[in-house]
Protein backbone atom coordinates (compact mmCIF):
# COMPACT_ATOMS: atom_id res chain seq x y z
CA UNK A 1 0.00 0.00 0.00
CA UNK A 2 1.36 3.26 -1.02
CA UNK A 3 1.64 6.02 1.91
CA UNK A 4 0.16 9.09 1.42
CA UNK A 5 2.46 11.84 0.76
CA UNK A 6 4.44 13.64 3.12
CA UNK A 7 4.78 17.57 3.60
CA UNK A 8 2.33 20.15 2.90
CA UNK A 9 0.20 17.92 0.81
CA UNK A 10 -1.01 15.53 3.54
CA UNK A 11 -3.77 18.21 5.15
CA UNK A 12 -4.77 19.90 1.85
CA UNK A 13 -6.81 18.39 -1.19
CA UNK A 14 -4.31 16.89 -3.07
CA UNK A 15 -4.68 16.43 -7.44
CA UNK A 16 -6.17 12.83 -7.10
CA UNK A 17 -9.28 14.50 -4.92
CA UNK A 18 -10.16 16.47 -7.80
CA UNK A 19 -10.20 13.28 -9.69
CA UNK A 20 -12.24 11.18 -7.70
CA UNK A 21 -14.52 14.35 -6.66
CA UNK A 22 -17.52 13.63 -9.42
CA UNK A 23 -17.71 9.95 -8.57
CA UNK A 24 -17.79 10.44 -4.48
CA UNK A 25 -21.04 12.89 -4.79
CA UNK A 26 -22.65 9.62 -6.73
CA UNK A 27 -21.12 7.37 -4.43
CA UNK A 28 -22.80 9.56 -1.50
CA UNK A 29 -26.40 10.12 -3.08
CA UNK A 30 -26.82 6.59 -4.61
CA UNK A 31 -24.71 4.08 -2.75
CA UNK A 32 -23.90 5.02 0.88
CA UNK A 33 -26.94 7.18 1.13
CA UNK A 34 -29.20 4.62 0.41
CA UNK A 35 -27.71 2.08 1.79
CA UNK A 36 -28.07 4.43 5.68
CA UNK A 37 -31.23 5.00 4.78
CA UNK A 38 -32.59 0.83 4.22
CA UNK A 39 -30.57 0.46 7.98
CA UNK A 40 -32.48 2.95 9.47
CA UNK A 41 -35.81 1.62 8.19
CA UNK A 42 -34.70 -1.38 8.89
CA UNK A 43 -34.55 -0.83 12.52
CA UNK A 44 -37.08 2.08 12.89
CA UNK A 45 -40.93 1.95 13.03
CA UNK A 46 -43.47 2.91 10.04
CA UNK A 47 -44.02 6.31 12.51
CA UNK A 48 -39.93 6.39 12.61
CA UNK A 49 -39.78 5.49 16.12
CA UNK A 50 -36.81 2.79 17.24
CA UNK A 51 -38.55 -1.03 16.28
CA UNK A 52 -35.14 -3.03 17.61
CA UNK A 53 -35.01 -6.15 15.67
CA UNK A 54 -38.89 -6.41 15.13
CA UNK A 55 -38.70 -6.12 11.50
CA UNK A 56 -35.69 -8.80 10.91
CA UNK A 57 -37.78 -11.17 13.34
CA UNK A 58 -41.41 -10.54 11.57
CA UNK A 59 -39.53 -11.52 7.82
CA UNK A 60 -37.66 -14.34 9.30
CA UNK A 61 -41.27 -15.65 10.86
CA UNK A 62 -42.93 -14.71 7.36
CA UNK A 63 -43.76 -17.80 5.86
CA UNK A 64 -42.77 -17.20 2.27
CA UNK A 65 -38.97 -16.05 3.42
CA UNK A 66 -37.01 -19.57 4.24
CA UNK A 67 -38.36 -21.33 0.71
CA UNK A 68 -37.16 -17.96 -0.96
CA UNK A 69 -33.95 -18.48 0.42
CA UNK A 70 -34.08 -22.02 -0.07
CA UNK A 71 -35.14 -21.14 -4.45
CA UNK A 72 -32.18 -18.52 -4.62
CA UNK A 73 -29.44 -20.63 -2.62
CA UNK A 74 -30.09 -23.60 -4.85
CA UNK A 75 -29.54 -21.00 -7.68
CA UNK A 76 -26.42 -20.15 -6.63
CA UNK A 77 -24.85 -23.11 -6.40
CA UNK A 78 -25.46 -24.45 -9.77
CA UNK A 79 -24.89 -20.85 -10.74
CA UNK A 80 -21.48 -20.18 -9.56
CA UNK A 81 -20.20 -23.59 -9.58
CA UNK A 82 -20.65 -24.22 -13.72
CA UNK A 83 -19.56 -20.74 -14.44
CA UNK A 84 -16.70 -21.14 -12.84
CA UNK A 85 -15.46 -24.58 -14.40
CA UNK A 86 -17.13 -23.66 -17.86
CA UNK A 87 -16.30 -20.18 -18.19
CA UNK A 88 -12.27 -20.80 -17.00
CA UNK A 89 -12.20 -24.11 -19.53
CA UNK A 90 -13.63 -22.43 -22.38
CA UNK A 91 -11.35 -19.01 -22.18
CA UNK A 92 -8.14 -21.48 -22.19
CA UNK A 93 -9.29 -23.86 -24.50
CA UNK A 94 -10.85 -20.60 -26.94
CA UNK A 95 -7.13 -19.00 -26.10
CA UNK A 96 -5.59 -21.47 -27.65
CA UNK A 97 -7.36 -22.12 -31.00
CA UNK A 98 -4.00 -21.15 -33.59
CA UNK A 99 -6.24 -19.92 -36.07
CA UNK A 100 -6.97 -16.21 -35.63
CA UNK A 101 -10.19 -15.99 -37.48
CA UNK A 102 -11.91 -18.95 -35.92
CA UNK A 103 -10.64 -18.06 -32.48
CA UNK A 104 -11.95 -14.32 -32.62
CA UNK A 105 -15.15 -15.74 -34.32
CA UNK A 106 -15.62 -18.06 -31.31
CA UNK A 107 -15.40 -15.07 -28.64
CA UNK A 108 -17.97 -13.07 -30.67
CA UNK A 109 -20.39 -15.80 -31.30
CA UNK A 110 -20.31 -16.72 -27.01
CA UNK A 111 -20.75 -13.17 -26.76
CA UNK A 112 -23.65 -11.93 -28.80
CA UNK A 113 -25.83 -12.90 -26.14
CA UNK A 114 -24.11 -10.17 -23.51
CA UNK A 115 -26.60 -8.23 -25.16
CA UNK A 116 -29.93 -9.43 -24.49
CA UNK A 117 -29.88 -9.09 -20.66
CA UNK A 118 -32.71 -8.47 -18.37
CA UNK A 119 -36.16 -9.12 -19.66
CA UNK A 120 -35.23 -9.54 -23.24
CA UNK A 121 -33.29 -12.86 -22.47
CA UNK A 122 -35.99 -13.68 -20.22
CA UNK A 123 -38.76 -13.19 -22.87
CA UNK A 124 -36.34 -15.60 -25.64
CA UNK A 125 -36.28 -18.11 -23.09
CA UNK A 126 -39.63 -18.54 -22.04
CA UNK A 127 -40.54 -19.01 -25.90
CA UNK A 128 -37.22 -21.59 -26.12
CA UNK A 129 -38.47 -23.53 -23.35
CA UNK A 130 -42.09 -23.46 -24.63
CA UNK A 131 -42.21 -26.85 -26.25
CA UNK A 132 -44.59 -26.02 -28.83
CA UNK A 133 -42.51 -23.37 -30.93
CA UNK A 134 -39.18 -24.18 -29.57
CA UNK A 135 -36.10 -24.81 -31.39
CA UNK A 136 -34.93 -27.65 -29.28
CA UNK A 137 -38.47 -29.40 -28.42
CA UNK A 138 -36.11 -32.39 -29.26
CA UNK A 139 -34.19 -31.55 -26.03
CA UNK A 140 -37.06 -30.90 -23.92
CA UNK A 141 -38.83 -34.32 -24.91
CA UNK A 142 -36.08 -36.49 -24.33
CA UNK A 143 -36.71 -34.91 -20.64
CA UNK A 144 -40.13 -36.14 -20.79
CA UNK A 145 -41.71 -32.32 -20.89
CA UNK A 146 -44.25 -31.72 -23.22
CA UNK A 147 -46.10 -28.32 -21.84
CA UNK A 148 -44.70 -25.16 -20.87
CA UNK A 149 -45.45 -25.66 -17.71
CA UNK A 150 -44.07 -29.13 -17.26
CA UNK A 151 -40.82 -26.87 -17.98
CA UNK A 152 -40.99 -24.48 -15.76
CA UNK A 153 -42.18 -26.59 -12.27
CA UNK A 154 -40.83 -25.25 -9.51
CA UNK A 155 -38.22 -28.21 -9.52
CA UNK A 156 -36.48 -27.06 -12.41
CA UNK A 157 -36.38 -23.22 -12.07
CA UNK A 158 -32.76 -23.20 -10.44
CA UNK A 159 -31.38 -25.39 -13.40
CA UNK A 160 -34.00 -22.95 -16.27
CA UNK A 161 -32.17 -19.92 -13.86
CA UNK A 162 -28.41 -21.08 -14.11
CA UNK A 163 -29.06 -21.84 -18.04
CA UNK A 164 -30.70 -17.82 -18.85
CA UNK A 165 -27.65 -16.40 -16.60
CA UNK A 166 -24.99 -18.48 -18.39
CA UNK A 167 -26.29 -17.59 -21.61
CA UNK A 168 -26.50 -13.68 -21.68
CA UNK A 169 -23.37 -13.49 -19.20
CA UNK A 170 -20.68 -16.53 -19.65
CA UNK A 171 -19.50 -14.82 -22.99
CA UNK A 172 -18.72 -11.66 -21.68
CA UNK A 173 -16.55 -13.27 -18.84
CA UNK A 174 -14.61 -15.64 -21.75
CA UNK A 175 -14.10 -12.07 -23.36
CA UNK A 176 -12.77 -10.74 -19.79
CA UNK A 177 -10.50 -13.99 -19.41
CA UNK A 178 -9.33 -13.88 -22.79
CA UNK A 179 -8.12 -10.68 -22.36
CA UNK A 180 -6.27 -11.67 -19.29
CA UNK A 181 -4.60 -14.33 -20.54
CA UNK A 182 -3.48 -12.27 -23.20
CA UNK A 183 -1.77 -10.10 -20.57
CA UNK A 184 0.69 -12.92 -19.73
CA UNK A 185 3.90 -12.61 -21.38
CA UNK A 186 4.69 -15.06 -24.17
CA UNK A 187 8.25 -15.76 -23.06
CA UNK A 188 6.42 -16.96 -20.12
CA UNK A 189 4.41 -19.07 -21.65
CA UNK A 190 7.25 -20.27 -24.58
CA UNK A 191 9.42 -20.97 -21.09
CA UNK A 192 6.86 -23.52 -19.46
CA UNK A 193 6.81 -25.25 -23.43
CA UNK A 194 10.74 -25.40 -23.48
CA UNK A 195 10.89 -27.12 -20.05
CA UNK A 196 8.64 -29.44 -21.44
CA UNK A 197 4.95 -28.40 -19.97
CA UNK A 198 2.06 -29.75 -21.92
CA UNK A 199 -0.37 -27.54 -22.52
CA UNK A 200 -2.93 -28.79 -19.72
CA UNK A 201 -0.02 -28.55 -17.16
CA UNK A 202 0.48 -24.88 -18.78
CA UNK A 203 -2.54 -24.06 -18.02
CA UNK A 204 -2.72 -25.24 -14.56
CA UNK A 205 0.52 -23.94 -13.43
CA UNK A 206 1.14 -21.05 -15.29
CA UNK A 207 -2.08 -19.25 -16.63
CA UNK A 208 -4.81 -20.38 -13.83
CA UNK A 209 -2.32 -18.85 -10.88
CA UNK A 210 -2.57 -15.82 -13.31
CA UNK A 211 -6.28 -15.47 -13.71
CA UNK A 212 -6.89 -15.91 -10.30
CA UNK A 213 -7.79 -12.43 -9.43
CA UNK A 214 -9.77 -12.52 -12.07
CA UNK A 215 -11.88 -15.34 -11.58
CA UNK A 216 -12.32 -14.14 -7.96
CA UNK A 217 -13.73 -10.76 -9.72
CA UNK A 218 -15.98 -12.83 -11.74
CA UNK A 219 -17.34 -14.83 -8.81
CA UNK A 220 -17.88 -11.90 -6.57
CA UNK A 221 -19.80 -10.27 -9.26
CA UNK A 222 -21.64 -13.35 -10.00
CA UNK A 223 -22.92 -13.36 -6.65
CA UNK A 224 -23.83 -10.25 -6.16
CA UNK A 225 -26.04 -10.51 -9.65
CA UNK A 226 -27.34 -13.98 -8.44
CA UNK A 227 -28.65 -13.01 -4.74
CA UNK A 228 -30.59 -10.34 -6.46
CA UNK A 229 -32.70 -13.16 -8.32
CA UNK A 230 -36.15 -10.62 -9.47
CA UNK A 231 -36.48 -10.22 -13.19
CA UNK A 232 -36.29 -13.81 -14.55
CA UNK A 233 -38.69 -15.41 -11.62
CA UNK A 234 -40.32 -12.17 -11.37
CA UNK A 235 -41.67 -12.98 -15.61
CA UNK A 236 -41.56 -16.80 -15.17
CA UNK A 237 -44.44 -16.20 -12.51
CA UNK A 238 -45.91 -14.08 -14.73
CA UNK A 239 -45.86 -16.06 -17.75
CA UNK A 240 -46.92 -19.10 -15.76
CA UNK A 241 -50.11 -17.79 -14.41
CA UNK A 242 -49.98 -18.30 -10.98
CA UNK A 243 -47.80 -21.71 -11.22
CA UNK A 244 -44.75 -19.70 -10.01
CA UNK A 245 -46.09 -17.63 -7.34
CA UNK A 246 -44.46 -13.94 -7.02
CA UNK A 247 -42.47 -14.56 -3.53
CA UNK A 248 -39.65 -17.23 -5.40
CA UNK A 249 -37.13 -15.29 -4.67
CA UNK A 250 -36.09 -13.16 -1.43
CA UNK A 251 -35.90 -9.48 -3.94
CA UNK A 252 -39.72 -10.74 -4.77
CA UNK A 253 -40.65 -10.69 -1.43
CA UNK A 254 -38.78 -7.19 -0.43
CA UNK A 255 -40.87 -5.99 -3.13
CA UNK A 256 -44.07 -7.10 -2.23
CA UNK A 257 -43.55 -5.78 1.27
CA UNK A 258 -42.85 -2.91 -0.29
CA UNK A 259 -45.50 -2.34 -2.85
CA UNK A 260 -47.73 -4.79 -1.44
CA UNK A 261 -48.02 -4.61 1.96
CA UNK A 262 -46.66 -1.12 1.85
CA UNK A 263 -44.25 -2.27 5.01
CA UNK A 264 -41.44 0.01 3.16
CA UNK A 265 -39.47 -1.56 6.80
CA UNK A 266 -39.75 -5.41 6.26
CA UNK A 267 -38.91 -4.33 3.05
CA UNK A 268 -35.39 -2.91 4.38
CA UNK A 269 -34.54 -5.68 6.60
CA UNK A 270 -34.83 -7.99 3.81
CA UNK A 271 -32.62 -5.72 1.36
CA UNK A 272 -30.22 -5.07 4.83
CA UNK A 273 -30.08 -8.91 5.04
CA UNK A 274 -29.36 -9.87 1.64
CA UNK A 275 -26.84 -6.75 1.82
CA UNK A 276 -24.73 -8.41 4.89
CA UNK A 277 -25.01 -12.04 3.27
CA UNK A 278 -23.43 -10.42 -0.23
CA UNK A 279 -20.55 -8.12 2.07
CA UNK A 280 -19.43 -11.51 3.78
CA UNK A 281 -18.42 -13.56 1.17
CA UNK A 282 -17.17 -10.89 -0.72
CA UNK A 283 -14.81 -10.33 2.28
CA UNK A 284 -13.98 -13.81 1.54
CA UNK A 285 -13.52 -13.68 -2.28
CA UNK A 286 -11.41 -10.41 -1.57
CA UNK A 287 -9.11 -12.01 1.03
CA UNK A 288 -8.79 -15.19 -0.93
CA UNK A 289 -8.76 -13.68 -4.58
CA UNK A 290 -6.13 -11.46 -3.42
CA UNK A 291 -7.90 -8.47 -5.29
CA UNK A 292 -6.41 -5.32 -3.52
CA UNK A 293 -2.79 -7.43 -5.05
CA UNK A 294 -2.49 -4.48 -7.63
CA UNK A 295 -0.33 -1.80 -5.11
CA UNK B 1 -10.79 -39.08 -29.03
CA UNK B 2 -7.74 -36.75 -29.57
CA UNK B 3 -7.61 -33.66 -27.54
CA UNK B 4 -7.97 -31.50 -30.66
CA UNK B 5 -11.47 -33.36 -31.40
CA UNK B 6 -12.72 -33.10 -28.24
CA UNK B 7 -11.73 -29.14 -27.96
CA UNK B 8 -13.51 -28.82 -31.60
CA UNK B 9 -16.71 -30.51 -30.16
CA UNK B 10 -16.85 -28.52 -26.92
CA UNK B 11 -16.10 -25.50 -28.53
CA UNK B 12 -18.97 -26.29 -31.68
CA UNK B 13 -21.38 -27.63 -28.88
CA UNK B 14 -20.71 -23.90 -26.67
CA UNK B 15 -21.59 -22.38 -29.97
CA UNK B 16 -24.48 -23.68 -30.93
CA UNK B 17 -25.95 -23.13 -27.25
CA UNK B 18 -24.84 -19.41 -27.73
CA UNK B 19 -26.49 -18.87 -31.13
CA UNK B 20 -29.46 -21.33 -31.52
CA UNK B 21 -31.61 -18.89 -29.44
CA UNK B 22 -31.19 -15.63 -31.22
CA UNK B 23 -31.20 -17.68 -34.90
CA UNK B 24 -34.49 -18.88 -33.60
CA UNK B 25 -35.75 -14.60 -32.68
CA UNK B 26 -34.38 -13.68 -35.89
CA UNK B 27 -36.19 -16.10 -37.74
CA UNK B 28 -39.73 -16.59 -35.28
CA UNK B 29 -40.16 -12.50 -35.82
CA UNK B 30 -40.90 -12.84 -39.36
CA UNK B 31 -44.08 -15.66 -38.84
CA UNK B 32 -47.30 -15.86 -38.93
CA UNK B 33 -48.98 -17.09 -34.97
CA UNK B 34 -49.98 -20.53 -37.20
CA UNK B 35 -46.35 -20.67 -38.78
CA UNK B 36 -44.47 -20.15 -35.28
CA UNK B 37 -46.42 -23.91 -34.07
CA UNK B 38 -46.46 -25.25 -37.82
CA UNK B 39 -43.67 -25.10 -39.51
CA UNK B 40 -40.27 -25.82 -38.29
CA UNK B 41 -38.29 -23.91 -35.89
CA UNK B 42 -35.65 -23.58 -38.38
CA UNK B 43 -37.45 -22.58 -41.13
CA UNK B 44 -37.66 -19.10 -42.12
CA UNK B 45 -40.97 -16.67 -42.07
CA UNK B 46 -42.06 -14.80 -44.72
CA UNK B 47 -41.25 -10.56 -45.59
CA UNK B 48 -45.40 -10.43 -45.91
CA UNK B 49 -45.81 -12.08 -41.76
CA UNK B 50 -42.75 -9.21 -40.46
CA UNK B 51 -44.87 -7.08 -42.03
CA UNK B 52 -47.58 -7.84 -40.63
CA UNK B 53 -46.36 -8.29 -36.90
CA UNK B 54 -44.24 -4.80 -37.74
CA UNK B 55 -47.87 -3.25 -38.17
CA UNK B 56 -49.42 -4.71 -35.27
CA UNK B 57 -46.58 -3.87 -32.76
CA UNK B 58 -46.40 -0.20 -34.07
CA UNK B 59 -50.09 -0.26 -33.41
CA UNK B 60 -50.08 -1.84 -29.73
CA UNK B 61 -51.04 1.54 -27.57
CA UNK B 62 -51.04 3.94 -30.65
CA UNK B 63 -47.18 3.30 -30.94
CA UNK B 64 -46.01 2.96 -27.59
CA UNK B 65 -43.09 0.93 -28.41
CA UNK B 66 -41.30 3.93 -30.34
CA UNK B 67 -42.20 5.51 -27.40
CA UNK B 68 -40.04 3.44 -25.14
CA UNK B 69 -37.12 2.97 -27.19
CA UNK B 70 -36.60 6.36 -27.81
CA UNK B 71 -36.49 6.33 -23.63
CA UNK B 72 -34.19 3.62 -23.67
CA UNK B 73 -32.13 5.68 -25.35
CA UNK B 74 -32.04 8.54 -23.91
CA UNK B 75 -31.73 7.22 -20.56
CA UNK B 76 -28.41 4.76 -22.14
CA UNK B 77 -26.86 7.82 -23.66
CA UNK B 78 -27.84 10.57 -21.04
CA UNK B 79 -25.51 8.00 -18.45
CA UNK B 80 -22.95 6.32 -20.29
CA UNK B 81 -21.68 10.38 -20.97
CA UNK B 82 -22.09 10.91 -17.09
CA UNK B 83 -20.38 7.50 -16.21
CA UNK B 84 -17.41 8.29 -18.83
CA UNK B 85 -17.21 11.76 -17.11
CA UNK B 86 -17.00 10.16 -13.16
CA UNK B 87 -15.75 6.93 -13.41
CA UNK B 88 -12.27 7.06 -15.82
CA UNK B 89 -10.70 9.65 -13.92
CA UNK B 90 -11.60 8.61 -10.56
CA UNK B 91 -9.92 4.73 -11.46
CA UNK B 92 -7.28 6.19 -12.84
CA UNK B 93 -6.57 8.34 -9.45
CA UNK B 94 -6.87 5.33 -7.19
CA UNK B 95 -4.48 3.48 -9.17
CA UNK B 96 -1.74 5.78 -9.87
CA UNK B 97 -1.87 8.94 -7.46
CA UNK B 98 -1.45 9.21 -3.79
CA UNK B 99 -3.93 11.15 -1.68
CA UNK B 100 -5.98 11.40 1.85
CA UNK B 101 -8.55 8.83 1.93
CA UNK B 102 -7.43 6.59 -1.26
CA UNK B 103 -7.71 3.36 0.58
CA UNK B 104 -10.98 3.83 2.20
CA UNK B 105 -12.84 4.95 -1.68
CA UNK B 106 -11.06 1.80 -2.76
CA UNK B 107 -13.01 -0.35 0.00
CA UNK B 108 -16.00 1.55 0.23
CA UNK B 109 -15.89 1.11 -4.17
CA UNK B 110 -15.22 -2.09 -3.94
CA UNK B 111 -18.48 -3.00 -1.03
CA UNK B 112 -20.25 -1.15 -3.03
CA UNK B 113 -20.35 -2.56 -5.79
CA UNK B 114 -20.85 -6.12 -4.50
CA UNK B 115 -23.86 -4.64 -2.96
CA UNK B 116 -27.18 -5.78 -4.59
CA UNK B 117 -28.32 -2.96 -6.58
CA UNK B 118 -31.99 -3.80 -5.96
CA UNK B 119 -31.33 -3.63 -2.42
CA UNK B 120 -30.81 -0.13 -3.08
CA UNK B 121 -33.86 0.23 -5.37
CA UNK B 122 -36.35 1.86 -3.16
CA UNK B 123 -34.36 3.97 -1.03
CA UNK B 124 -33.10 5.58 -3.95
CA UNK B 125 -36.79 5.84 -4.53
CA UNK B 126 -37.47 7.44 -1.41
CA UNK B 127 -34.65 9.43 -1.51
CA UNK B 128 -35.54 10.35 -4.79
CA UNK B 129 -38.90 11.46 -4.13
CA UNK B 130 -37.78 13.70 -1.22
CA UNK B 131 -36.52 15.72 -3.78
CA UNK B 132 -38.86 15.08 -5.94
CA UNK B 133 -37.12 13.56 -8.90
CA UNK B 134 -39.76 10.61 -9.22
CA UNK B 135 -41.11 10.70 -12.28
CA UNK B 136 -38.42 12.50 -14.35
CA UNK B 137 -35.77 11.43 -16.55
CA UNK B 138 -32.95 11.81 -14.05
CA UNK B 139 -34.25 9.55 -11.11
CA UNK B 140 -32.94 6.89 -13.45
CA UNK B 141 -30.04 8.59 -15.10
CA UNK B 142 -28.33 9.75 -11.96
CA UNK B 143 -28.39 6.57 -10.52
CA UNK B 144 -27.28 4.49 -13.37
CA UNK B 145 -24.27 7.02 -13.82
CA UNK B 146 -23.02 5.48 -10.54
CA UNK B 147 -20.94 2.60 -11.57
CA UNK B 148 -18.73 1.06 -9.30
CA UNK B 149 -17.69 -1.57 -11.41
CA UNK B 150 -16.76 0.81 -14.42
CA UNK B 151 -14.61 2.74 -11.66
CA UNK B 152 -12.85 -0.40 -10.18
CA UNK B 153 -12.40 -1.88 -14.03
CA UNK B 154 -10.47 1.35 -15.08
CA UNK B 155 -8.65 1.44 -11.50
CA UNK B 156 -7.34 -2.27 -12.57
CA UNK B 157 -6.58 -1.66 -15.76
CA UNK B 158 -4.40 1.20 -14.32
CA UNK B 159 -2.77 -0.75 -11.68
CA UNK B 160 -1.60 -3.77 -13.47
CA UNK B 161 -1.54 -2.79 -17.40
CA UNK B 162 -0.17 0.69 -17.87
CA UNK B 163 3.77 0.93 -17.08
CA UNK B 164 3.87 3.28 -13.90
CA UNK B 165 7.54 4.52 -15.10
CA UNK B 166 5.51 5.88 -18.59
CA UNK B 167 3.61 7.77 -16.24
CA UNK B 168 6.48 9.18 -14.24
CA UNK B 169 8.22 10.12 -17.01
CA UNK B 170 5.70 12.11 -17.96
CA UNK B 171 5.40 13.90 -15.04
CA UNK B 172 9.43 14.40 -15.14
CA UNK B 173 9.12 16.20 -18.69
CA UNK B 174 6.90 18.81 -16.14
CA UNK B 175 3.65 17.14 -17.31
CA UNK B 176 0.51 18.16 -14.36
CA UNK B 177 -1.37 15.86 -13.19
CA UNK B 178 -4.43 16.70 -15.81
CA UNK B 179 -2.09 16.28 -18.70
CA UNK B 180 -0.41 13.50 -17.19
CA UNK B 181 -4.06 11.73 -17.54
CA UNK B 182 -5.06 13.37 -20.81
CA UNK B 183 -2.09 12.88 -22.71
CA UNK B 184 -0.22 10.04 -21.69
CA UNK B 185 -2.86 8.14 -19.39
CA UNK B 186 -6.37 8.59 -21.37
CA UNK B 187 -4.89 7.27 -25.09
CA UNK B 188 -3.10 4.27 -23.36
CA UNK B 189 -6.39 3.36 -21.82
CA UNK B 190 -8.71 2.97 -25.06
CA UNK B 191 -8.90 -0.51 -24.18
CA UNK B 192 -10.85 -0.38 -20.58
CA UNK B 193 -13.06 3.01 -21.91
CA UNK B 194 -14.23 1.38 -24.42
CA UNK B 195 -15.10 -1.43 -22.08
CA UNK B 196 -16.70 0.78 -19.52
CA UNK B 197 -18.69 2.16 -21.96
CA UNK B 198 -19.86 -0.64 -23.38
CA UNK B 199 -20.48 -2.15 -19.60
CA UNK B 200 -22.47 1.17 -19.13
CA UNK B 201 -24.50 1.07 -22.24
CA UNK B 202 -25.48 -2.44 -22.14
CA UNK B 203 -26.48 -2.20 -18.57
CA UNK B 204 -28.46 0.39 -18.29
CA UNK B 205 -30.12 -0.60 -21.47
CA UNK B 206 -31.33 -3.56 -19.97
CA UNK B 207 -31.95 -2.81 -16.52
CA UNK B 208 -35.48 -3.71 -15.36
CA UNK B 209 -36.05 -3.24 -12.01
CA UNK B 210 -34.84 0.23 -11.23
CA UNK B 211 -36.94 2.27 -14.16
CA UNK B 212 -39.83 -0.13 -13.10
CA UNK B 213 -40.12 1.61 -9.75
CA UNK B 214 -39.15 4.84 -10.79
CA UNK B 215 -41.09 5.77 -13.68
CA UNK B 216 -44.96 4.86 -13.05
CA UNK B 217 -46.31 6.29 -16.28
CA UNK B 218 -46.57 3.89 -19.30
CA UNK B 219 -44.85 7.17 -21.63
CA UNK B 220 -41.69 7.24 -19.48
CA UNK B 221 -41.10 3.68 -19.53
CA UNK B 222 -38.02 2.40 -21.28
CA UNK B 223 -38.00 -0.79 -23.48
CA UNK B 224 -37.33 -3.41 -20.66
CA UNK B 225 -39.93 -2.63 -18.86
CA UNK B 226 -42.75 -1.93 -21.97
CA UNK B 227 -41.68 -5.54 -22.92
CA UNK B 228 -43.48 -7.10 -19.53
CA UNK B 229 -46.64 -5.05 -20.75
CA UNK B 230 -46.51 -6.90 -23.65
CA UNK B 231 -46.13 -10.33 -22.24
CA UNK B 232 -49.27 -9.31 -19.82
CA UNK B 233 -51.06 -9.36 -23.24
CA UNK B 234 -49.75 -11.82 -25.09
CA UNK B 235 -52.64 -15.66 -24.90
CA UNK B 236 -49.61 -17.86 -24.26
CA UNK B 237 -48.26 -16.49 -21.37
CA UNK B 238 -51.71 -14.88 -20.15
CA UNK B 239 -54.63 -17.09 -21.23
CA UNK B 240 -56.96 -14.68 -19.41
CA UNK B 241 -56.06 -12.21 -22.45
CA UNK B 242 -58.56 -14.29 -24.30
CA UNK B 243 -59.10 -15.45 -28.03
CA UNK B 244 -59.05 -11.43 -29.51
CA UNK B 245 -55.60 -10.44 -27.50
CA UNK B 246 -53.60 -7.61 -27.87
CA UNK B 247 -50.23 -9.27 -28.71
CA UNK B 248 -49.88 -11.94 -30.66
CA UNK B 249 -46.40 -14.29 -29.64
CA UNK B 250 -44.71 -13.27 -33.01
CA UNK B 251 -45.42 -9.77 -32.49
CA UNK B 252 -43.69 -10.20 -28.64
CA UNK B 253 -40.84 -12.10 -30.31
CA UNK B 254 -40.54 -9.00 -32.79
CA UNK B 255 -40.37 -6.81 -29.57
CA UNK B 256 -38.07 -8.93 -28.14
CA UNK B 257 -35.90 -8.68 -31.12
CA UNK B 258 -36.39 -4.42 -31.50
CA UNK B 259 -35.42 -4.27 -27.48
CA UNK B 260 -32.19 -5.97 -28.24
CA UNK B 261 -31.30 -4.44 -32.05
CA UNK B 262 -29.83 -1.36 -30.36
CA UNK B 263 -27.23 -3.00 -27.89
CA UNK B 264 -26.46 -5.58 -30.88
CA UNK B 265 -25.54 -3.03 -32.84
CA UNK B 266 -23.61 -1.04 -30.28
CA UNK B 267 -21.41 -4.32 -29.53
CA UNK B 268 -20.80 -5.15 -33.43
CA UNK B 269 -18.71 -1.27 -33.59
CA UNK B 270 -17.01 -2.00 -30.33
CA UNK B 271 -16.05 -5.94 -30.85
CA UNK B 272 -13.02 -4.26 -32.54
CA UNK B 273 -11.82 -3.35 -29.06
CA UNK B 274 -13.14 -6.16 -27.16
CA UNK B 275 -11.51 -8.61 -28.97
CA UNK B 276 -8.22 -6.57 -29.12
CA UNK B 277 -7.72 -7.33 -25.75
CA UNK B 278 -8.23 -5.45 -22.51
CA UNK B 279 -4.56 -4.37 -22.32
CA UNK B 280 -3.42 -3.88 -26.32
CA UNK B 281 -1.95 -0.57 -25.08
CA UNK B 282 1.64 1.05 -24.56
CA UNK B 283 2.89 -2.42 -22.52
CA UNK B 284 2.97 -4.27 -25.61
CA UNK B 285 5.43 -2.31 -28.17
Amino acid sequence: MRSVTSGGRRFGPAPGHLFVSGYVVLLVAFGIGPALYALYLAFTTNMGYWAGIDNFTKTFADFRFLPAVGHVAAYLVLWLVSLTVLVVTLALVVHSVRNRVAGSALRFLYYIPGALAGASSVLLWLFVLDPSVSPVAWLLSAFDLQTFNQVIAPGNLPLIFTVIAFWTGAGSWIVVLYGALNTIPHEVIEAARMDGASALTTALRVQLPMLRKWIAYMLILSLAGGTQLFVEPQLVSQASFGVVGTDYSVNQLAYLYAFNQNDFNGSAALSIILLIFSVACAALFVARGRLFDVD
Amino acid sequence: MSTKALTGALLTLFALFFTIPILWLLLASSKSPAELIDSSPYAPGSLGSLTDNWNSLIAFQDGAVLTWLGNSVKYALMALVLTMVVSIPAGYALALMSFAGRRLLLIVTLVVMLMPATALVLPTFLELSYVDLINTSWSVVLPFSFFPFGVYLTYIYFGTAVPRELLEAARLDGCSEAGTFWRVALPLAKPVVALVAFFSFTNNWNNFFLPYVMLPVSDAYPMQVGLTQMLASTPTFNPVVGANAEVQPPTLVLATLLSVAPVLIVFLFSQRFLVAGMTAGATKS
